[in-house]
């Protein structure tokens, strides 16, 4: 697998308890309109893919992130990066 | 064309489904007259006060009383500007001088509220390419901080010293870093870990900004918050405030003994881009922190009407937030937002306010009646409120079952 799409597995799996509606998740699915995530619910998982890479994940990066890819290419980002 | 508040529609439909089933507004409550910290009339019902931060009763103190009325005399009833133009007169001097005696540093600034000290100063201390480092369950007013200013933004869990310590590692050694706390957080009313937060913070050299807008008055020997009751006088760089709880009128402030505090007035736009205070409101919260530096017995009193109201509460069975009274807000834990607004409307008819809190303001989701008392609260009062909680459970059946 490449790292893009371990990242990615493993974006899945952090974001499952998170997916109450059972979509089924790819890199185009979006947290807000797709998964219904409020606000709280993000920071939740925020904080989670943080320790997941040891990464901080500023919020000012939030509001460009909107589906789950774009959150896979800031995480091997900010991962190369630290 | 798309109409600009239709975004909001959501929340105008859940608001009016609240009214329409017959409730009270939560945040509609109008008060008709105001009798004392205790006692307001509200909807033509003489109604105990219980959800109003006015901690130590300042607002009927005669004495800040008459230093308003002489103010507002002597200088008028406003300033008609800013701080850094026409808007300082000797009155703002004044209070900011109470404010460094107060808490024994050398600078002090006063903003026209504390959610303006808390947005300039956030906003101002970290710029761009340095870091602000916040705790999850920070007010509304340094979240707004962060988005104003041009730092990056890095949140911690909870009250979490080793959560802290793993972010701030995260970052280059170089980076500014501001860490932003609160001694009491306001939701559930419980106090901060501040001795560690604080010592993680050090040791990854960032400066460290503690909101103490809960705590004035109450906590430490000299009633400066939880930080002072925490030994770490010498640590915290600076302590923001407001005048608008335990001081009994309205505005902020930020106190520190950083040399190059006071070119904050310069560069601050909540600071400089708005009206001072008006003069009776500074000459009153002058007078209220001079009392607040001798009021052991009102500080006795509120600390024993809340341990009486949270034994009380919690002897009745319902859930709260803190295990012991932490500080002096009670967080009643409730199940869904229907009951907590039945529950709230039925105690205000009853005469009891308290304030209904729910997500996104609380944490992890929770549903709150939150209450807060003053030092003129008696011990009889706090025991009938507890009566008219457990009446207001049992006119709602089963829904709320102790």
């Amino acid at each position: 697998m490449t790292d893009r799409a371990q990242t990615l597995s493993r974006l899945f799996e952090l974001i499952g308890p998170y997916n109450r509606k059972g979509i089924a998740l790819t890199e185009a699915t979006r947290f807000a309109e797709d998964l219904e995530l409020d606000s709280l619910t993000v920071m939740d998982l925020v904080a989670n893919i943080e320790d997941e890479w040891d990464i901080n994940l500023p919020l000012n990066l939030l509001p460009d992130l909107e589906t789950i890819g774009e959150v896979a290419e800031a995480v091997i980002r900010l991962r190369d990066t630290a | 064309m798309t109409d600009l508040l239709s975004k909001y529609d959501r929340y105008a439909a859940e608001h009016r489904a609240l009214l329409d089933a017959g409730l009270l507004d939560p945040f509609g409550v109008v008060m008709d007259e105001i009798l004392s910290p205790t006692r307001a009339v509200i909807g033509g019902r003489e109604t105990i006060l219980a959800g109003t931060y006015n901690y130590m009763g300042m607002t009927f103190e005669p004495e800040v009383i008459a230093a308003a009325g002489r103010a507002i005399e002597r200088f008028g009833a406003g300033s008609t500007g800013s701080r850094v133009l026409n808007g300082t007169f000797a009155a703002h001097v004044a209070v900011e001088q109470a404010l460094r005696e107060f808490y024994a540093r050398k600078h002090a600034i006063v903003f026209s509220t504390g959610y303006q000290a808390n947005l300039g100063l956030v906003s101002t201390l970290a710029g761009r390419g340095d870091v602000v480092v916040l705790d999850a369950d920070c007010h509304a007013s340094i979240w707004d901080g962060c988005r104003l200013g041009q730092a990056e933004v890095v949140r911690f869990r909870h009250n979490d010293a080793a959560d802290l310590d793993r972010r701030l590692g995260r970052l280059p050694r170089e980076a500014g870093k501001l860490v932003v706390l609160e001694g009491v957080y306001s939701m559930l009313g419980d106090v901060a870990p501040l001795s560690d937060l604080v010592a993680v913070a050090k040791a990854h050299d960032a400066m460290v900004l503690v909101d103490e807008a809960h705590a004035m008055g109450f906590f430490g020997p000299n009633g400066r918050g939880v930080y002072e009751a925490q030994g770490l006088e010498d640590e915290v760089d600076v302590v923001v405030g407001t005048f608008s709880k335990s001081v009994g009128t309205v505005g902020g402030f930020a106190v520190s003994n950083h040399p190059k505090f006071e070119i904050l007035r310069l560069v601050c736009n909540p600071y400089r881009f708005t009206a001072s205070l008006p003069p009776p409101v500074v000459a009153a919260a002058e007078a209220s922190i001079r009392l607040l530096m001798r009021a052991e017995d009102k500080r006795a009193r509120l600390w024993a009407a809340t341990r009486a109201l949270h034994a009380g509460l919690k002897e009745a069975g319902f859930r709260l937030a803190t295990e012991t009274a932490e500080s002096a807000i009670i967080a009643v834990l409730m199940p869904d937002q229907e009951t907590t607004a039945a529950m709230w409307d039925a105690l205000l008819r009853t005469g009891v306010y308290c304030n209904m809190s729910r997500p996104p303001a609380t944490p992890a989701g929770v549903f709150l009646l939150r209450l807060s008392l003053s030092s003129e609260h008696s011990l009889a009062d706090a025991a009938e409120i507890v009566r008219r909680f457990v009446a207001a459970r049992d006119s709602l059946g089963d829904r709320l079952a102790a």
